[in-house]
């Protein structure tokens, strides 16, 4: 589970906050979209979900442990529970699939057995097992992106974050690794996917967080009196003044006969996708 | 740790080294300068310990004893030179001794001009105390209380010869030490160079360890290793020239100075690698380590 209660994070002392007073939960098994425009604070959101910063207000609960209560010494063993995806893959070049999964499992210390039994499995499951040998340029970027993900798996983590997973993928990689993404959300693990691909978001009908300029705008929740209801996959209650502005986009129809179109639609508001902070 | 965990990192670094040719290679290639200097400065000082060491016990302080002293009194000097902790032993040379020693080194295949002394000794008055001392830079204090000591006429020395051995021995420790620490300080900034590459190099590979949940451990020993294992070849390479060039350089040596073959006695290799490679190897190490630990310590916060 993911409970951020009040947190702000600023990273200058003058300029506006890329977080503001943030309070959202995300429930273990869930599935959650996060979406938001450059700036909206996405990214610092996914690093101070990483312990890769510290909020400057607020607090952060994965899985039942308070972030700012671990240590800097804890922090590797925490990030084990939470496998990251990337927009650009972040594969090592110099090694084959195999070892790029395997790599993963090297790093917290499993046995090589463990490693030579676990990897042709989780390759298999992203459906790249015959592929173990390739090196990730040999490989379209849905498929690298697959190993990614097999990575981001092999140490089961209990919950995957995925930064705008499908930025760099057509849209027939797109939806494989969306379907991936949400099979492997149906085995348990929490998955919280953050992205701009507003297609693949109103398709998959599962919650939206929106963020913008540091704030959540809706959380994709209505509360109810036995708890919240989650709408799945509206985006449309802010569209106007979002997305109503970025050329292309305004219309669903327009959108929907784009959806399996490679190119400016897809990726069109990508632009500074991945790094707007 | 888990064994496969260590292996990983001692493969990691050796691949670090190996994807990291030139640095690596400048690496090894200054330790290598570095320690066969130090090797080379090694085994002059010890050669030259060793010989002064011999010199030492070879070289003695000659007590020659008043005219007319008595049987009794040369003894109580004799246990006056005892009781001295810088005397190693001492010996009695009577004046019959004397001469026969003489006449043998400077009279021989002459001996008709020595038979013409006859019964007379020329060197009636020469008996003496022969003593050798354990530690020559004692010898002054020495000599200075024998010459107040009833009964001593003369005290003779060859201080020239061990003050030369032990202020040129000195001299070369002092300046092999300086060289030495110059070139470990270089040795130590390209190794830690090396590894700033190193890392440098793969930044995006730390970063995906961290994300993933390396310890700090994990992200840091390959670096550890490619120090060492530098270190360790550029330990190792020199070690064996020398251990090849050793005996040439001592036969060359001791032919070109072969006026003072003498007091030449070189070590053998066995004897100088005996001490010498344990300490070029822990130096090789070390440098390596230390090497890699400041760039580790600058550049790689985990």
């Amino acid at each position: 589970m993911i409970r951020l209660e009040h947190v702000s994070k600023s990273y200058t002392k003058e300029g506006l906050p890329a977080l503001h007073d943030v309070s959202l939960q995300i429930n273990a098994g869930d599935f959650a979209f996060i979406v938001g425009d450059s700036g909206s604070g996405k990214s610092t959101l996914i690093k101070l979900l990483l312990k890769e910063l510290e909020p400057t207000a607020g607090t952060i609960t994965i899985n039942g442990r308070k972030l700012n209560k671990i240590r800097r010494r804890q922090i590797p063993k925490f990030r084990r529970d939470i496998g990251v995806v990337f927009q650009d893959f972040r594969l090592l070049k110099d090694r084959n699939i195999y070892q790029n999964v395997a790599f993963a499992q090297q790093v917290i210390g499993e046995s090589a057995r463990n490693i030579k039994k676990n990897v042709p499995k989780i390759l298999s499951q992203v459906g790249l097992a015959a592929k173990y040998r390739s090196y990730p340029r040999q490989l379209s970027g849905g498929e690298q992106q697959r190993v990614a993900i097999a990575r981001a798996l092999i140490n089961r983590p209990k919950i995957l974050l995925a930064d705008e997973p499908t930025g760099n993928l057509d849209a027939k990689n797109a939806w494989e690794i969306m379907d991936l993404l949400d099979e492997i959300n149906r085995d348990g693990t929490t998955v919280v996917v953050v992205t701009h691909n507003l297609e693949i978001v109103r398709a998959m009908n599962k919650r939206v967080i929106q963020m913008q300029k540091g704030v959540v705008r809706d959380d994709g929740a209505d509360w109810e009196d036995d708890g919240p209801v989650y709408r799945g996959g509206q985006v449309s209650t802010y569209g106007s003044d979002y997305f109503g502005e970025q050329p292309g986009l305004a219309g669903e129809e327009s959108a929907a006969d784009g959806f399996f179109r490679e190119g400016p639609f897809l990726n069109q508001s990508g632009d500074g996708g991945g790094d707007e902070d | 740790m888990r064994i496969s965990t260590f292996f990983y990192t001692i493969k990691q670094g050796i691949v670090n080294i190996w994807k990291n040719k030139m640095f690596s290679l400048a690496s090894v290639a200054t330790m290598t300068a570095c320690i066969f200097l130090f090797g080379l400065f090694y085994m002059i000082v010890m050669n030259f310990q060793a010989m002064v060491k011999d010199a030492e016990s070879g070289v003695a302080v000659t007590v020659l004893f008043d005219h007319g002293i008595s049987e009794q009194r040369i003894e109580e000097i004799g246990e006056l030179i005892d009781g001295r902790v810088e005397v190693s032993r001492y010996e009695f040379i009577s004046s019959q001794e004397a001469w026969d020693y003489f006449r043998d080194i400077y009279f021989d295949g002459n001996e008709k001009v020595a038979e013409s002394f006859g019964a007379d000794n020329p060197l009636a008055n020469s008996a003496s105390y022969a003593v050798y001392m354990n530690d020559i830079s004692m010898q002054s204090a020495l000599v200075t209380y024998l010459e107040s000591v009833d009964g001593v006429r003369e005290v003779k020395q060859s201080a020239t010869v061990a003050n030369t051995l032990t202020d040129f021995n000195r001299l070369i420790g002092y300046i092999s030490a300086g060289v030495i620490l110059i070139l470990l300080c270089v040795a130590i900034f390209l190794i830690s160079n090396t590894i700033a590459v190193g890392i440098s190099v793969r930044r995006e590979e730390i970063g995906i360890m961290k994300l993933i949940g390396a310890t700090d451990y994990f992200v840091r020993a390959p670096f550890v290793v490619e120090g060492i294992v530098i270190g360790l070849i550029g330990a190792a390479i020199p070690l064996g020239i020398l251990y090849v060039i050793y005996g040439r350089i001592v036969t060359y040596v001791a032919e070109k100075f072969r006026f003072i073959g003498g007091m030449m006695s070189f070590l053998t290799v066995k004897e100088v690698f005996h001490t010498l490679l344990p300490v070029a190897l822990v130096l090789g190490v070390g440098i390596g380590l230390i090497g890699s630990r400041i760039t580790i310590r600058k550049h790689l916060k985990v």
